[in-house]
């Protein structure tokens, strides 16, 4: 049993929690994964690691509210408990000194990018960062990824924060006014890591995106979460979650992610009806 | 048939066919299929036995069991000694009289099957078993504390065994599971109508009860490596993570959805219950046509699943004949009464999708034998012009799995061979690496439940020799 120690609302339905897990918050490094249950008839879902403090024990978990078992996850309170919780799993980021990086971050995915530009900052690199959102309701950790790069832009949808449009235009922005840019890191929404990894492309500038397909146990045992990258098929869990987003197969993983979504309706609809979601068919 | 007289051979009554669910009714639910032996049944084939002065069967065992000796207790009814006897060298009693291969084992050498059908050994140790997690009261010996620690990696057969014999022998055992509840195989893999969960909770149970620590969600080479475990006071590591990596045949259509890893399969519905979704809220979407590659036990049980779930027809797709197919006879027959369709001779080359991604159907190409391969299996040679295309919306690979590489990975020293499984000497589970041992699928890649327990029963007597010269 893992006790969650705090709860934030950091936008609309994208939710924080602490967990009180001191091994994990140890072992754990930016760009690696858990896998949590919340209770006994509860599905296994993976969330990138957001944040960990080792001093206290916990690690941070951001999640948005887009299925049963998140919504579920979001009703839970401080005091609450998950039932099971492991990790750190897949392999950490390759923080090393590139140069120029910079980190884009998409709605939720701003979370665990987050990490992962303190890392690199740490290691000398020079930050670029670019976050973005539908609208500043949906946008989060503006605060701290300002903290960690030497330059934040946002941009959002409807324009009600930053520049209005896409991150990618601010990317190209930044790439057509020929700076260097060693390195970009992108996460977000399969569409955004697809955009940007087709946007760096034609430039030959190194693109590394994380992905979150569906996965079971997490470990390479059913092999759930493999993606296509380059001629070879990869499982997420042990060999990523980070990859090459020039070499990933985004038609594959785009349906690959709706593999189950008649039954995340079929399960969403047991969670309407109340509190309790212990529903029979 | 009381008066069974060891002379008379003609009185000798017969074998005991296992009581099974009706093939209709049992792929409407997911009960076990072999209900066991009423005492009638049990002490009529116990009977049987001709208590050989030099029994082969017990040479049969990768445990071994004293058969004759339990045997000749059902007769005496004394079936609490009986399964005393058992567990003098089974820890998993309840689990091998269900899923052993006595076929290939102690039952293939028991001298009553030259001349007629052997022992329903396996039969008789479920019957007791049974009887023990109904009546029994376990009062296992254990040897004096002996301040030795030991870590155990993974929570299937061989690690559950090698953590037992070591709990007796007095040493402190912790077990490290990767899932939510230990069993390794026994729960994600092996289905309920096979192997009740229950039953694999209360003989894990029992392994507790000797003073097992199960710690679940750990997993070691993420969270710990082998080396930090060393370092963090425990004398010795048993290694028996198991044959966790699924193979893929890697062709054409391998990636859209429907085509699913048997253990991906398996371990929705057994270990994740999707057979109740919504209930449970994994989810496992399986459709009307359900080709399953491979034929193997594995692939028995992934055939035999669909239909429970209210597939209309599933196949077994193969590359040899009925005569190479590794899984147990009945097994086979099981799938067969059930309605399981066999398609030999053939195997996939191509899977194709529809327009949304999903599976449609799949290219395959018929085989003709050849000469035996290095396998000592006559080779599966194609049929030029052969190919046709079986339309089928869920394909499950059962080829076959590897070792699971988180541990090997991490553990530096730790000589792995070609196919990534640990190298291990056979008769002590001894790595390259001191104080490390190793046992089960991980070492010889995918075999059976009770080769891994032998596996583990090995490493755990040479870890108790190694600890004992170690200290004295």
């Amino acid at each position: 049993m893992f006790k969650i120690t705090k709860k934030k609302i950091l936008a609309q339905s994208i939710k924080l929690i602490e967990v009180l897990a001191p091994e994990i918050a140890t072992k754990g490094q930016a760009g690696q994964f858990v896998i949590l249950r919340i209770d006994e008839n509860g599905e296994r879902i993976p969330l990138t690691l957001a944040d960990f403090n080792r001093q206290e024990g916990t690690i941070t978990l951001i999640y948005q509210e887009v299925g049963r078992t998140t919504a579920e996850l979001g009703r839970l309170e401080p005091g609450d408990y998950i039932l099971d919780l492991v990790g750190p799993l897949g392999k950490p980021s390759e923080i090393e000194k590139y140069g120029t990086v910079i980190c884009v971050g998409g709605g939720v995915g701003v979370a665990p990018i987050y990490p992962i530009t303190r890392a690199l900052s740490g290691a000398d690199n020079h930050i670029i960062s670019i976050i973005g959102a539908r609208s500043n309701k949906h946008l989060i950790l503006a605060e701290e990824m300002e903290t960690v790069s030497e330059k934040l832009y946002i941009a959002t949808d409807d324009g009600t924060e930053g520049q209005k449009g896409f991150v990618t235009d601010i990317l190209k922005q930044l790439i057509d006014s020929k700076m260097q840019i060693d390195l970009v890191v992108a996460i977000g929404p399969l569409v955004m890591m697809k955009a940007v990894s087709q946007l760096t492309r034609p430039y030959n500038i190194k693109t590394i995106v994380s992905l979150n397909p569906i996965m079971v146990d997490g470990t390479g045992m059913c092999g759930a979460c493999r993606v296509a990258v380059g001629q070879e098929t990869k499982f997420a869990c042990v060999d990523g979650p980070e990859f090459d987003g020039h070499q990933v197969n985004w038609s594959v993983a785009e349906i690959r992610a709706r593999m189950f979504a008649e039954e995340e309706q079929l399960a969403m609809k047991g969670c309407n009806s109340g509190g309790d979601c212990h529903c029979q068919k | 048939m009381s008066e069974v007289n060891e002379k008379v051979k003609k009185v000798r009554p017969n074998r005991q066919p296992m009581p099974i669910q009706d093939a209709h009714d049992r792929i409407r639910n997911f009960n076990e299929v072999a209900i066991g032996y009423s005492e009638e049944q049990a002490l009529l084939e116990a009977s049987r036995c001709l208590d050989c002065k030099k029994p082969l069967c017990i040479d049969g065992c990768p445990v071994d069991v004293d058969i004759p000796g339990f045997i000749k207790l059902i007769t005496q009814k004394e079936y609490q000694q009986a399964i005393n006897k058992i567990k003098e060298k089974n820890n998993l009693p309840a689990i091998c009289g269900r899923v052993c291969p006595q076929e290939s084992q102690c039952e293939k050498l028991c001298i009553l099957g030259k001349k007629a059908l052997p022992v329903a050994i396996g039969r008789l140790e479920r019957f007791v078993a049974d009887w023990d997690l109904a009546n029994g009261h376990n009062q296992a010996e254990k040897a004096a504390a002996s301040g030795k620690k030991i870590a155990v990696v993974g929570s299937g057969p061989s690690g559950l065994t090698a953590a037992a014999d070591l709990a007796k022998l007095g040493h402190e055992v912790t077990v490290m599971e990767a899932l939510h509840i230990p069993g390794g195989v026994m729960v994600y893999g092996i289905p309920e109508f096979r192997l009740p969960k229950s039953i694999v909770q209360h003989e894990i149970k029992n392994i507790q009860n000797l003073g097992v620590k199960i710690a679940c969600n750990q997993v070691v080479g993420k969270i710990n490596t082998v080396d930090e475990l060393l370092e963090r006071g425990y004398d010795a590591v048993f290694i028996g993570t198991g044959a966790g990596l699924p193979y893929f045949m890697d062709i054409p259509g391998e990636n859209l959805n429907g085509v699913y890893s048997a253990n991906e399969f398996l371990t929705r519905v057994n270990l994740m219950k999707a057979y109740q979704f919504p209930q449970y809220l994994t989810p496992v979407r399986i459709g009307k046509r359900v080709a399953v590659i491979g034929a193997g036990n594995v692939a028995m049980d992934s055939a035999r699943t669909p239909l429970r779930l209210g597939t209309e027809e599933s196949y077994i797709v193969y590359r040899r004949s009925e005569n190479e197919m590794p899984a147990r006879l009945e097994e086979i027959e099981h799938a067969r009464e059930e309605g399981v369709q066999f398609k030999l001779l053939t195997s996939p080359i191509e899977i194709i999708g529809d327009e949304n991604g999903w599976v449609k159907g799949m290219i395959c190409q018929q085989y003709e034998l050849g000469e035996p391969d290095e396998s000592g299996r006559r080779r599966p040679i194609p049929i030029k012009g052969s190919e046709y295309e079986l339309q089928v919306d869920t394909i499950i690979m059962a080829i076959g799995q590897g070792p699971n590489p988180l541990v090997p990975q991490t553990t530096p020293d730790l000589q792995i061979n070609s196919h990534g499984n640990i190298v291990a000497e056979e008769n002590t589970g001894l790595t390259s690496k001191p104080g490390v041992f190793a046992g089960g699928d991980i070492v010889t890649g995918a075999a059976t439940v009770i080769q891994a327990m032998g596996a583990g029963k090995k490493a755990a007597n040479a870890i108790h020799k190694y600890l004992t010269e170690k200290s004295g």
